[in-house]
């Protein structure tokens, strides 16, 4: 005869258990990260045969990044991954307000990610540092200090740096948007000690952007930083 | 499932504000690191120095926020291996194409023109 | 305690009657009806996909391009591909057979994640829209490789919206292959081990790894792709500095995985089916097992085969050459120990086993055939010949389908609580297995003598060839139609089913014929081995009446 549990508040009904719920939805969004490091992966893949075969190119175009606001982005994201991890620990505690605290000020980070992000790629279209539909200006380039010669790797490099930090940026817009359905939750009084899985899984999916952006910074930003000690 | 409170293996560590804080100086500091040391060329003394310096910098920093933040060095082996593969299938990716660009122009090493 | 959930389904309440409005099915959480809507989608595809192969082998049956004009042929070759490679055959077996069976092999109330399921279908069906409009406004002409610089530059067709669709479809895929895994991690009843898993379940993990690990990167892919063709970004352009073979690595690292994502869950239910067709445990369960996951890693180190007349470098091939004969290695070792069991077991020829026989023999030569492919020096020769097309015929049609026609005959008393009519399934079969080799087995002589694929006209001494082959697609058709007529017909009018008419072993098989929505009315408790028939309660109320009238 089926067992008829005593409603458990959080439990799908096609679980047996709290502890199998949260195991099913922990390595559910551990698998999930797996397919974004192959989709991102596909882009690393890019950018590394290019560089290889396009060094100075990569080079010179890394240069034309702002290293300063490039940085201050890493930093923007390193401590809202310290904010967000604050927020899970408050929740498997069972304090809301402090959680509410913690995932709002993560939430207002990677809003600041995003409004400086916007702000570099304003920058680069004015310059017509965007490479498609032949809006790419060797002129430009030329007075950045590009080489002639130089110029098609250089736009290689661009539409790289735009389509990976691109992806990224609309990752960190998903996660914003998780963590406003996240705050919402916690408003409603739905966390508890006992059922608080949904924010340390949003928490895995926000610690991985950050890793993302772990590798973009010295990869897009910084190769050619030694070009100009100082950065601009 | 087994009841399995006794070990380390449900997630999360017992008192984590300690680790956390550690790992977010380690994350400053290394991002200043990687920072100070771009300024330098480092290719001038061997040829991917660069990349390498900067890639084992951000292994470092990746492996502190998986291992701390998102609580991998707590998780049970299942969720160790799903880092590990993850890991490992990338560099299958890359390693194998790779090997097809930098052999095209001969063996071992030869990147052909471009 | 089993024997209480089986009773007679007369007016029982079961999956399928348990609400009948439409928006019971369109809102449906039960992986049951899932897969059912699932069934409907891809057979809708397959239609469709068959219809782009009657046109082609029209085409064909005389050697001038009279039917079609050269760009109306490229469009039909090319929607052939698509339609059947990703509509069809890639969710196929796990998306119907994997989503009905699973929960219920592993004694479980649905997969992980109901609504996650459900979310696949709608993406499954928005993707197929977009890919249906895309035939609508006259398809693509790139081949299903979509290589650029022709598919980014230069092709006149709907290559943007179809590259979208694909990234969409993707998406299903790795949310049902992210559910089966999380499913068959956590899901298990209580004294089901892995290794008492049925040998299907472990079929399925291993191709939801590949689902997981290797669709991302077709997205991924695709969608630079379409950045490329809409922005001119210049990622594939020698023109602007990119390089069309980055394409092909991108392309081919999924697609080559792709088709065991094709075959291996083929492979979990011809295990079933032979094992219960012969009334006998697989021989060698633990390599079956391992070599299902033998293939799904290996199948990611050899995606340069299919590059090895490009300016792919001739080391990287030989590396990948000489993966891909090991990779041959596990699909030996499996149809070796399906042979084994046959062997001294006990045969019956139900349709199930007659595909089942069907898949042992076309698969080998199939798989055979992919080992000249994978010879460097024999690939010059035959790369982008019929030889190749002949070989993935023979490994998607002749090896994945009739695998998931044998599973669809085999589970339909489950899925339906109505048996088949045996006899027609039985002919069904061998017009299929026929018209099958007649349609391809010509096609390696072509490949050999020098046809090349996706041209619609060739020399006149290629026209025998030809039509015979046509003449064996009409005789596959049909074999294919019939089906659709008697097993709708069985709906009606067929037998009803008791909860085990094969007398398999597996917890499927221990429910009623339909299953109810929660699948067990009791928890499964599993304490024997698979394929243990002798434990199989109806085998053991069979011998102990046969013992009472002795």
């Amino acid at each position: 005869m089926a067992e008829h549990a005593t409603h458990i508040e959080g439990l799908a009904h096609h679980f047996v258990s709290m502890e199998q719920q949260k195991e099913a939805g922990m390595i559910g969004m551990w698998l999930f990260l797996v397919t974004e490091v192959m989709f991102f992966g596909g882009l690393f893949l890019a950018y590394t045969i290019y560089r290889t075969i396009y060094p100075e190119g990569f080079l010179y175009g890394s240069h034309l990044l702002n290293v300063t606001l490039g940085g201050t982005n890493t930093v923007v994201l390193i401590v809202s991954s310290l904010t967000m991890a604050m927020g899970v620990y408050y929740s498997q505690k069972g304090e809301p307000k402090k959680v509410m605290g913690f995932l709002t000020l993560t939430l207002i980070l990677g809003l600041v990610f995003l409004v400086i992000k916007y702000f570099e790629y304003a920058s680069k279209i004015h310059d017509k540092l965007f490479p498609a539909m032949g809006w790419y200006n060797p002129e430009t380039t030329g007075a950045h200090g590009v080489p002639l010669n130089l110029q098609q790797p250089v736009r290689v490099f661009l539409w790289i740096y735009f389509l990976m930090t691109g992806l990224h940026a609309v990752h960190m817009i998903v996660g914003a948007g998780i963590l406003i359905t996240l705050i919402l939750m916690t408003r409603k009084g739905k966390f508890t000690k006992n059922y608080n899985s949904p924010v340390e899984i949003s928490g895995l999916y926000w610690h991985f952007v950050d890793i993302v952006w772990i590798f973009l910074f010295p990869l897009l930003y910084l190769t050619g930083y030694h070009l100009s000690v100082g950065g601009h | 499932m087994a009841d399995h409170s006794h070990d380390n293996s449900h997630g999360h560590p017992e008192n984590p504000i300690k680790y956390y804080i550690g790992v977010f100086t380690l994350l400053l500091v290394m991002t200043g690191l990687t920072v100070f040391v771009a300024q330098y060329d480092l290719e001038k003394h061997w040829g991917p120095l660069n990349a390498i310096v900067a890639l084992s910098i951000a292994v470092i920093k990746a492996m502190a926020v998986i291992m701390i933040f998102m609580h991998v060095r707590w998780s049970s082996r299942l969720t160790q291996l799903i880092v590990v593969s993850a890991a490992f299938w990338l560099l299958i990716m890359l390693s194998f194409t790779i090997s097809d660009y930098f052999t095209r122009g001969g063996w071992p090493i030869g990147l052909g023109k471009y | 305690m089993a024997s209480e959930g089986i009773i007679r389904s007369e007016g029982r309440k079961n999956y399928l009657n348990a609400a009948t409005t439409v928006k019971s099915w369109l809102l449906t959480l039960d992986h049951k009806r899932i897969g059912l809507l699932y069934l409907f989608a891809i057979s809708f595809f397959f239609a469709l996909g068959g219809i782009y192969a009657t046109l082609i082998r029209l085409e064909l049956v005389t050697p001038e391009g009279d039917l079609l004009t050269p760009e109306m042929y490229n469009r039909v070759f090319t929607m052939h591909g698509v339609t059947m490679i990703f509509f069809f055959l890639i969710p196929s077996i796990p998306a119907v057979l994997g989503n009905f069976c699973l929960p219920l092999m592993l004694g479980a109330k649905d997969v992980a994640f109901p609504k996650l399921n459900l979310m696949s279908w709608y993406v499954f069906m928005i993707g197929g829209s977009m890919m249906l409009y895309t035939m609508l406004s006259g398809g693509i002409d790139t081949g299903w490789t979509f290589y650029p610089p022709y598919s980014s530059i230069y092709s006149n067709s709907q290559v943007t919206i179809a590259g979208v669709s694909i990234f969409i479809t993707g998406f299903s895929s790795i949310l049902t292959g992210l559910n089966f895994m999380v499913t068959i991690h956590t899901m298990r009843a209580p004294g089901l081990t892995w290794f008492r898993l049925p040998l299907f379940v472990w079929a399925h993990y291993a191709t939801s790894l590949i689902m997981v690990l290797g669709t991302p990167v077709i997205a991924i892919t695709v969608l630079a792709l379409a950045f490329e063709r809409t922005l001119q970004i210049g990622i594939f352009d020698p023109k602007l500095g990119g390089d069309p073979v980055l394409f092909q690595h991108m392309f081919w690292f999924y697609s080559h995985p792709a088709v065991y994502i094709m075959i291996l869950p083929s492979m979990g239910v011809i295990s079933e089916l032979i094992a219960t067709m012969t009334r006998k445990r697989i021989f060698g369960y633990n390599f079956v097992a391992f070599s299902s996951l033998a293939i799904a890693v290996f199948g990611f180190l050899v995606w340069g085969h299919h590059m090895f007349t490009t300016s792919q470098s001739m080391y990287t091939g030989m590396v990948f050459s000489l993966i891909s004969y090991a990779v041959a290695i596990p699909s030996a070792i499996k149809t070796f120990n399906w042979t084994a069991t046959i062997y001294k077991g006990s045969v019956s020829f139900d349709t199930p086993m007659i595909y089942a026989l069907a898949f042992l023999g076309l698969f080998t030569i199939g798989g055979m055939t992919g080992l000249f492919l994978a010879a460097l020096g024999l690939d010059v020769h035959l790369q982008d010949t019929y030889f190749v097309v002949a070989h993935f015929h023979y490994v998607m049609v002749g090896s994945a389908v009739i695998g998931f026609l044998g599973g669809l005959h085999y589970w339909w008393p489950k899925i339906t609580g109505r048996m088949y009519s045996e006899a027609l399934g039985r002919i069904s079969a061998i017009i299929i297995f026929v018209g099958f080799n007649l349609t391809f087995f010509p096609q390696f002589v072509l490949g050999q003598l020098g046809m090349p694929r996706r041209y619609h006209a060739y020399v006149p001494e290629y026209q025998v060839l030809h039509v015979l082959s046509s003449a064996g697609a009409s005789i596959l058709a049909i074999g294919f139609i019939l089906p659709v007529f008697y097993l709708a017909w069985s709906l009606m009018y067929g037998e009803k089913a008791g909860a085990n008419p094969w007398m398999a072993a597996g917890l499927e098989w221990q429910t009623p014929s339909p299953p109810p929505t929660e699948n067990f009315t009791y928890q499964p408790v599993v304490t024997h081995e698979p394929y243990e028939f002798e434990q199989v309660p109806e085998i053991k109320q069979a011998r102990e009446a046969e013992l009472l009238r002795a």
